[in-house]
């Protein structure tokens, strides 16, 4: 992975920048020992780490402000970090940066039930937002699987999705309004607790743009109130074919599950093996999951099933109870835990269009005989966002390496098939090189636009989401400046 | 088009069918010429579209699948006397919905994919179409709504939803706006997936709809009517034709057509809904979204941003004339993103932004 080479310039000014930092933030919020910066050198992407210069962890938007304000001024470069979650290198930081974490920033600054909402300070963790209202019987929808550790913050850089996004959408779509700090440290409101902000869509825009626009201190998130209940059924079918078939025809007869989850034989085996869920010895299984109450919950599982009969699958198996409910999902939700027993893996994430499952299911298990890795699949069916993990060994020279270069073979014929390079982890440093296969140079210079208006300089979040053949240019333009 | 926009000279207005009223004073510049369902996929929830696309003929599109756009797009045409037929375009070009917002999401919340062209006549693809994409910058989400002062949208990727069964609804009568407000956050915060929450204070109605399979509507409407039992008692509506139509009505805001005066948009909290309406006022007022979005009918000329005060939320006027500009101000920060944004995508200027 090449990074931009540290300016040495900056790496120079260490003890200054340090001893500028301390004169409004405590002491326990500014860290420089490279003993306790290394801590902060990758993210959940571990194959790529490097320690920054400094790390910072101001509690307050004004001291975020500050912080912001005075790397702008003295030229550094700043990494947003939420909780470090991220499998795409999001937080991947340079030798000349500074770490700017919101992991002190954990208030719910307003909880109103009426209006459906709740604003909070952004270093707050997924599944903590909806602790805080589930009590009176609403949740936050978006649902990553890091939602126990992932921040708010990185959710909204990310524009994180989660199993249930079928039914309820994306971060995007769940976000009211952010206080946004910009690089210079201006402050900015945006959005509130209404619906739609006036003027360009600006929330939507910081929204996914991967900490590079600005930092996100505090969110207005909209609540939901939790159904009354949720069943799931598991189906497995005799191919990936079928299995991809089926997806589309549930969608297509008018039912909206909250969730269809897909797992194929390697995955199925790899669980068994390691949670003894007792799945069905099959090529293919879905989990879908439908809400409501007892009547409209058989009413749509009698649908759904019906629907999987026509596809002659394997087995059909419906949770009579809470317990056999939890053991259809506990193999799901072991998935990942059990690859890792299984060895070293990459996670991708493209997405594709629902009816292109069959074909591009076919073609990854063509690339994964061609390049001698094994690739199971477990994703999110409905969307179409795909999570194959690449399985090797990173202590086998050059496995990694091949490793990679079957993913990018991948995530090349998910676009091919008129999809993406990333459903919800988001591009960062690890699928930086191969935007050039999705955009036209016109698309991604539009977009690179739009940072040199928020942060002329170039200096948030250095060297993740574009190309940096693309990108040279305007971030040559900063040093040059400079 | 993006040749047409390169060699444009003088300030051009993008007009999709004319109905918002949006015509700026510039050269009108028609996406007639991009009209088209390009691609319909059922089993996937897709329909891409050229923005010139009538919504009608979106609509029936959809409908013959059992489809539909859930975010139910407002006709602006019986509210501001235009003529003309919505386009895909227009709609997403105005962020455009109706009264499922409050429950389904705005127009740019089922915008998978456009394209469009800036004002330097460059062709730019953002988005895709499938449900879920974080790669790159999200400019689908900056170009809704924009109202063409950032490029002309060419082409649109939706997202669509099967269109239920059948719908149903209660009608509460004799709230006063505070009750009525209270009311439906009390039936938008319970788990009976409420897709419309509307109160017309002259009529004194409160309608929340719902929507599904039929045994599904039976069954939640009755809870709903027991949970809401504090409120009075609720007439259930189960002639989906006539649920259909109040709420078209809802959406289009009937009761202002024909009526003098100018018309306001006020986004806001819900809760803060009863005491904008008690400042505004107004001749006649409607609240949609559960509260979230109210409609105002106000004399010609009022101030109504000075009778409103400081709120979280925004009003805009869609109709009529006053001492203050239509669209509502800026935070000095946003405004310089904003104008930051325009020069970039429009350095000449060439799109009117009067509209």
């Amino acid at each position: 992975m090449d990074m931009p080479a540290p300016d040495p310039a900056i790496l120079g000014r260490k003890a200054e920048l340090v001893a500028r930092l301390a004169e409004f933030l405590p002491e326990r919020a500014v860290i420089h020992d490279p003993a306790e910066t290394r801590a902060y050198e990758c993210d959940a992407l571990t194959a790529y780490s490097c320690p920054p210069l400094a790390v910072v962890l101001p509690g307050s938007t004004e001291e975020v402000s500050r912080v912001l304000a005075l790397c702008h001024a003295m030229g550094v470069p700043v990494v947003p970090r939420g909780a470090g979650t991220s499998l795409a290198g999001g937080a991947l930081p340079t030798a000349d940066s500074v770490i700017l974490g919101v992991a002190r920033m954990t208030e719910v600054l307003e909880t109103s039930l009426e209006d459906r909402m709740i604003r909070v300070q952004t270093g707050r963790t997924n599944l903590s937002v909806t602790g805080a209202v589930e009590e009176e019987g609403f949740f936050y929808a978006p649902d990553p699987s890091s939602q126990l550790a992932c921040a708010i913050a990185g959710n909204i850089a990310m524009n994180s999705g989660g199993a249930h996004c079928l039914k309820y959408g994306v971060t995007t779509n769940n976000l009211l309004g952010a206080t946004v700090v910009l690089m210079d440290g201006t402050v900015v409101e945006l959005g509130g607790a209404h619906m739609d902000a006036g003027g360009l869509d600006l929330l939507g825009l910081v929204c996914g743009s991967e900490g590079q626009l600005g930092v996100v201190t505090e969110a207005t998130l909209r609540i939901l109130p939790k159904p009354e209940g949720a069943r799931p059924v598991l189906m497995g079918f005799s191919s990936s074919e079928v299995a991809g078939a089926c997806v589309a025809d549930i969608i297509r007869a008018g039912v909206l599950p909250v969730a269809i989850e897909f797992m194929d034989r390697p995955c199925i085996e790899a669980t068994e093996a390691f949670a003894q869920a007792g799945y069905p010895d099959c090529e293919a299984l879905l989990i879908v999951e439908v809400e409501g109450v007892e009547a409209e919950i058989d009413h749509q599982l009698g649908l759904i099933t019906q629907i999987a009969r026509r596809h002659d699958p394997v087995e059909v198996r419906e949770a009579a109870d809470e317990d056999e409910a939890a053991r259809i999902w506990k193999g799901r939700k072991s998935a990942f835990g059990a690859m890792g027993q299984m060895g070293d893996y990459i996670c991708l994430d493209g997405t594709i269009p629902v009816s292109e499952l069959p074909g591009v299911l076919g073609r990854i298990g063509d690339l994964s005989a061609e390049f001698g890795l094994r690739v199971a699949n477990v994703f999110h069916a409905g969307d179409g966002n795909m999570h194959p993990l690449i399985l090797f060994d990173a202590n086998a020279p050059g496995q990694l390496e091949t490793a990679e270069a079957l993913g990018a073979e991948i995530l090349k014929a998910c676009v091919a098939a008129g999809g993406c390079l990333t459903g919800e982890h988001g591009v960062g440093v690890e699928k930086r090189d191969l935007m050039d296969h999705q955009f036209a140079p016109a698309d991604l210079a539009a977009q690179m636009e739009v940072k040199d208006v928020f942060d002329p300089a170039w200096l948030l979040n250095p060297a993740k989401v574009f190309p940096l053949a693309a990108s040279e240019a305007r971030r040559g333009a900063r040093l040059a400046a400079e | 088009m993006a040749a047409a926009v390169a060699a444009a000279t003088v300030p051009v207005s993008v007009i999709g069918g004319g109905t918002s009223g949006a015509a700026g004073r510039g050269t009108a510049l028609s996406t007639a010429g991009l009209s088209g369902v390009r691609l319909h996929e059922p089993g996937a929830l897709t329909l891409v579209a050229g923005a010139g696309t009538p919504l009608a003929e979106v609509e029936a599109r959809l409908a013959r699948e059992g489809q539909r756009l859930a975010f139910e797009p407002m006709d602006h045409r019986g509210l501001l006397g235009t003529e003309g037929a919505p386009t895909l375009g227009g709609v997403m070009a105005g962020n455009v919905s109706g009264p499922r917002r409050v429950a389904a999401g705005a127009a740019r919340d089922f915008a998978l994919g456009l394209r469009f062209v800036d004002g330097t006549g460059r062709v730019v693809a953002n988005g895709g179409r499938v449900m879920k994409n974080v790669t790159g910058y999200d400019l689908v989400r900056l170009l809704c709504g924009s109202r063409g002062r950032l490029g002309v949208i060419t082409e649109v990727a939706l997202k669509v939803l099967p269109a239920p069964e059948t719908q149903g609804m209660l009608v509460l009568e004799g709230l006063d706006v505070e009750r009525a407000v209270a009311a439906m956050a009390a039936a938008l915060g319970s788990p009976y997936e409420v897709t419309g929450a509307a109160h017309d204070p002259e009529q004194g109605r409160t309608w929340l709809r719902i929507e599904g399979f039929a045994a599904q509507v039976d069954y939640r409407l009755e809870r709903l009517a027991a949970a809401l039992a504090d409120f009075g008692p609720a007439e259930v509506v189960r002639d989906a034709d006539a649920v259909a139509g109040v709420w078209a009505g809802v959406r289009d805001v009937a009761a202002f057509h024909g009526a003098p005066g100018a018309v306001w948009r006020v986004h806001c909290r819900p809760s803060a809904a009863p005491a904008l309406v008690a400042r505004a006022g107004a001749e006649a007022a409607l609240l949609d979204w559960g509260g979230g979005l109210i409609w105002l009918r106000v004399a010609e000329g009022a101030d109504l941003r000075a009778r409103l005060g400081a709120f979280d939320g925004h009003a805009t006027r869609v109709r009529g004339t006053g001492p203050e500009p239509a669209a509502p101000p800026e935070a000095p920060g946003v405004a310089a993103l904003t104008e930051g944004l325009r020069r970039r995508f429009d350095p000449r200027g060439i799109f009117d932004t009067e509209g």
